[in-house]
C-alpha cells in the first residue's frame, strides 16, 4: 500500500489514479498532519511525500514519520533545488523525484524501494559486534535489534557482501536504489550518515562503514 | 592627455604674448602723447604772434618759446637747434602739403624715436611754409617694455610647471573617471548588469557616476524581476503539469478503446503535455542558471566512458560514429557533461540527419554532422534561447532551450562551446572544458 501525501487535489487524484493502475493500493492525505495520522492507522509499505505542504512541511512530516516507523519515504520536490534535495535527505527521505514527475519514474522508484525488503537465502554473518541476518532481514548489534529502514538495511547488506572491497557511489546507487547510470550520489552519502548513526559506536569515527575519499565506501570492522 | 598638456602650454604662452603686445602699445602711445600734446598746444598758442614771412630772429624766438625742444623751418631758414638730418625725408615732403600734424615712430635705430611735424596754416587753411619739427627718443618706455616682457616670460616659465601640474591633476580628476565611466558603460552594454563605478566625491562627475549606478541598479532589478517572473511562472505550471502528466499514461493506454476522434484528442493531449513538461523543465533549468543556483559537482571521470554512457542511455550508440579513446580523464560534473553531450548530439541528429560524429581529444569534444550546416547569419545566435535558425520550422521537437542549456553548463565548468560550419559542409560544435 502507498500513502500519498499531497496538498493539491488534482495532483493527488492524478497520481492516485496512475499508482492504482500500476496495481497499488493507494491512501491519500492532504496535509502533513493527516499523513502522520494515516501512517499510524494504515501501516503502508511506502510513503510518497510532497515537500510543499500547508501546515507542517514535508521535511517535518518526514521527520515525524521516521520517528514512528522505519518506512521508506520518497519525496516529491517541486523544485530541482539542491537545497530541497539535501534538506529532504537529511530529514530521512530514501529517494526523491522532481515534479512534474513521470509516472513511470515514480513507479520504478517505488518498485526499487519495495524490492529492498526481499530476503536472500543465506547464513547469518558476524562482523565485529554486528550480526547480519540476510534471510531474516535483521541486524543485531551486541545482540540487540537495530531498527533500520529498508534502504539502510539494503545498503548494509550490499556493503557487507564484500568486506574490505571499495564500492563506488555509482555501484552502490545501482545496487541499492536501482538508479540507471546517472543517479544522485548524495542519496548514498545521506543514507550512509543515517546508517552510521545506527550501527557505529561513534558515527564520526566509523568502525564498519569507511569513507574512501574520491571513490566511495568500504565495509570492514576494524 | 598629451593634447590636454599642449593646450595648457599654448594657453600660458598666448596669455603672456597678448598682455605683452597690449602693454607695449599702451606704453608707447602714452609716451608719444605726453610728448606731442603739450608741443602742439604751445605751437598753437604762439602761432598768432609769428609774422609771416618770418626772419631768422622770429624763428629763433619761436624755438626758444618751445624751450629748444623743436626746430622751426621756413623755406631756406632754420632756427638754431638740433640737426634736421635725422628727420626722414619722406616726412618732410609729406608735411609740405599736409594740413594736419603728422608723426612717425621709427624703430630702425638702436632706440625707437618719434618724429612730429606741425604745419602752420593761414586762416583760410593754406600753408604758410612755416614748419615745426620735433623728435624725441622712446628709449625709456622701450626699456620698461623690455623689462615687462622679461617679467612676462619669467612669469610664463614659473607658471608653466604649475600649469602642467594642474593639467595632470585635472586629467586625473576628469579623464580617468570619464574613461572608467566609458569602460563601465561598455561592460553594462555587454550584459554585465552588476557593473558599478566609484561615485565618491561631490563634483559633476561623481553626480554622473551616481546616475550611472542608479540606472544600472534599475536595469539589474528589472532583469532580476523578469527572471524571477519566468521562474515563478514555471514553478506555478509544475503542479498542474504533475497532475496532467500523471494521467497521460492512462490516456495513451486507453486510447485504443476510445471512439476515433476522442482517441486522437487523447493522444494529442498526452503528447503535448509531455512536450510542455519538457519545456517547463528546461525553463526551470535556465532560471536556475540565471539566478546562479546551479552548482558544480566535480569528480574525476573517464570522459570517453562518460560520453559512451550518455549515448547508450539514449539509444544513440548505433546512429552516432563515436571516436572515444580511453584514458582521457577529467574533472567534470558528470550529470552536466551528460546534459551537454545529449543536447549537442540530439541537435546534430535532429538537423544533421546521418553522419553524426563525436570525437574526443584531451580537453575537447567535437560533435559534427553531415547536415546543411548553420546559416552564417544564424551562427552568432545559435546559443540564444528559443532561437530557431530555420524560421520555416515554427515549432521544433525540443524546447528551443537545449543549446542554451548546453552553453550554460559549459560556462559553469569554465568552458566554452563554439558553433561553426565545417569546410566540407555540416555543422561542428566544439566543446572545450578545462578538465
Amino acid at each position: 500500500m502507498v500513502l500519498l501525501v499531497e496538498d493539491d487535489p488534482s495532483v493527488r487524484e492524478g497520481l492516485g489514479l496512475a499508482l492504482r493502475r500500476q496495481g497499488h493500493d493507494v491512501r491519500a492525505a492532504g496535509t502533513g498532519e493527516e499523513g502522520v495520522e494515516r501512517l499510524r492507522e494504515s501501516r503502508p509499505d511506502i510513503v510518497v511525500l510532497d515537500i510543499m505542504l500547508p501546515g507542517i512541511d514535508g521535511f517535518e512530516t518526514c521527520r515525524r514519520m521516521r520517528m514512528q516507523a522505519e518506512i521508506p519515504i520518497i519525496m516529491l520536490t517541486a523544485r530541482g533545488d539542491d537545497f530541497d534535495v539535501v534538506a529532504g535527505l537529511e530529514a530521512g527521505a530514501d529517494d526523491y523525484v522532481v515534479k512534474p514527475v513521470e509516472p513511470r519514474v515514480l513507479e520504478a522508484r517505488i518498485r526499487a524501494v519495495l524490492r529492498r525488503t526481499v530476503s536472500e537465502p543465506s547464513t547469518v554473518e558476524r562482523h565485529g559486534s554486528l550480526l547480519i541476518d540476510r534471510a531474516g532481514l535483521q541486524v543485531l548489534k551486541n545482540d540487540e535489534k537495530v531498527a533500520l529502514t529498508p534502504t539502510e538495511l539494503k545498503l548494509l547488506l550490499e556493503l557487507s557482501r564484500t568486506p574490505g572491497r571499495v564500492l563506488t557511489r555509482q555501484q552502490i546507487l545501482e545496487a541499492v536504489w536501482e538508479h540507471d547510470y546517472l543517479g544522485d550520489s548524495r542519496l548514498v552519502d545521506a543514507c550512509v550518515q543515517r546508517l552510521r548513526a545506527k550501527i557505529e559506536d561513534v558515527p564520526s569515527e566509523p568502525r564498519y562503514v569507511h569513507t574512501v575519499r574520491g571513490f566511495g565506501y568500504r565495509f570492514g570492522p576494524r | 592627455m598629451a593634447a590636454f598638456l599642449l593646450l595648457t602650454l599654448l594657453g600660458a604662452v598666448a596669455a603672456a604674448g597678448a598682455s605683452y603686445a597690449t602693454a607695449r602699445n599702451l606704453l608707447l602711445e602714452d609716451a608719444q602723447d605726453s610728448f606731442m600734446n603739450p608741443l602742439v598746444k604751445d605751437v598753437r598758442d604762439y602761432a598768432s604772434r609769428l609774422t609771416v614771412p618770418p626772419a631768422q630772429q622770429d624763428l629763433d624766438d619761436f624755438a626758444s618759446y618751445l624751450r629748444g625742444a623743436a626746430v622751426i623751418t621756413y623755406e631756406g631758414l632754420r632756427s638754431r637747434g638740433p640737426d634736421m638730418t635725422l628727420v626722414p625725408a619722406e616726412m618732410r615732403e609729406a608735411l609740405k602739403t599736409s594740413k594736419t600734424v603728422i608723426w612717425q615712430r621709427r624703430t630702425d635705430s638702436a632706440e625707437p624715436v618719434v618724429f612730429v611735424g606741425i604745419p602752420l596754416l593761414r586762416a583760410d587753411g593754406s600753408p604758410t611754409g612755416v614748419e615745426v619739427w620735433a623728435w624725441t627718443s622712446l628709449g625709456g618706455p622701450q626699456r620698461a617694455i623690455d623689462s615687462f616682457a622679461k617679467a612676462a616670460w619669467v612669469g610664463v616659465s614659473l607658471v608653466l610647471p604649475l600649469a602642467l601640474g594642474l593639467a595632470l591633476f585635472t586629467a586625473r580628476g576628469v579623464l580617468r573617471p570619464v574613461r572608467r565611466l566609458g569602460a563601465a558603460a561598455r561592460a553594462l552594454g555587454s550584459g554585465r548588469l552588476d557593473t558599478r563605478v566609484d561615485s565618491r566625491g561631490t563634483d559633476e562627475l561623481s553626480d554622473l557616476a551616481r546616475t550611472f549606478n542608479s540606472a544600472a541598479e534599475q536595469l539589474e532589478a528589472s532583469q532580476a524581476a523578469s527572471r524571477r517572473f519566468v521562474a515563478d511562472v514555471s514553478h506555478e505550471l509544475r503542479t498542474p503539469l504533475t497532475a496532467m502528466n500523471a494521467v497521460t499514461a492512462v490516456l495513451d493506454e486507453d486510447a485504443a478503446s476510445l471512439p476515433e476522434d476522442t482517441a486522437v484528442a487523447a493522444r494529442l493531449v498526452s503528447a503535448e503535455t509531455r512536450k510542455l513538461t519538457r519545456l517547463v523543465n528546461d525553463l526551470m533549468e535556465i532560471s536556475r542558471f540565471d539566478e546562479g543556483r546551479n552548482l558544480l559537482e566535480l569528480d574525476e571521470w573517464d570522459i570517453g566512458t562518460a560520453v559512451r554512457d550518455s549515448l547508450a542511455a539514449r539509444g544513440w550508440s548505433s546512429s552516432v560514429d563515436a571516436v572515444l579513446p580511453s584514458g582521457v580523464m577529467g574533472r567534470v560534473d558528470r550529470r552536466r557533461l551528460d546534459v551537454i553531450v545529449a543536447n549537442l548530439v540530439g541537435n546534430a541528429l535532429k538537423h544533421g540527419g546521418t553522419g553524426v560524429r563525436v570525437v574526443l581529444s584531451p580537453g575537447v569534444i567535437e560533435v559534427s554532422d553531415n547536415g546543411p550546416g548553420i546559416p552564417v547569419d544564424a551562427l552568432p545566435h545559435i546559443f540564444d534561447r528559443f532561437y530557431k535558425a530555420d524560421t520555416a520550422r515554427s515549432r521544433s521537437e525540443g524546447s528551443g532551450l537545449g543549446l542554451a542549456i548546453a552553453w550554460e553548463n559549459a560556462r559553469l565548468h569554465g568552458g566554452t562551446i563554439e558553433a561553426a560550419n565545417a569546410p566540407t559542409g555540416g555543422a561542428v560544435f566544439t566543446l572545450r572544458l578545462p578538465w
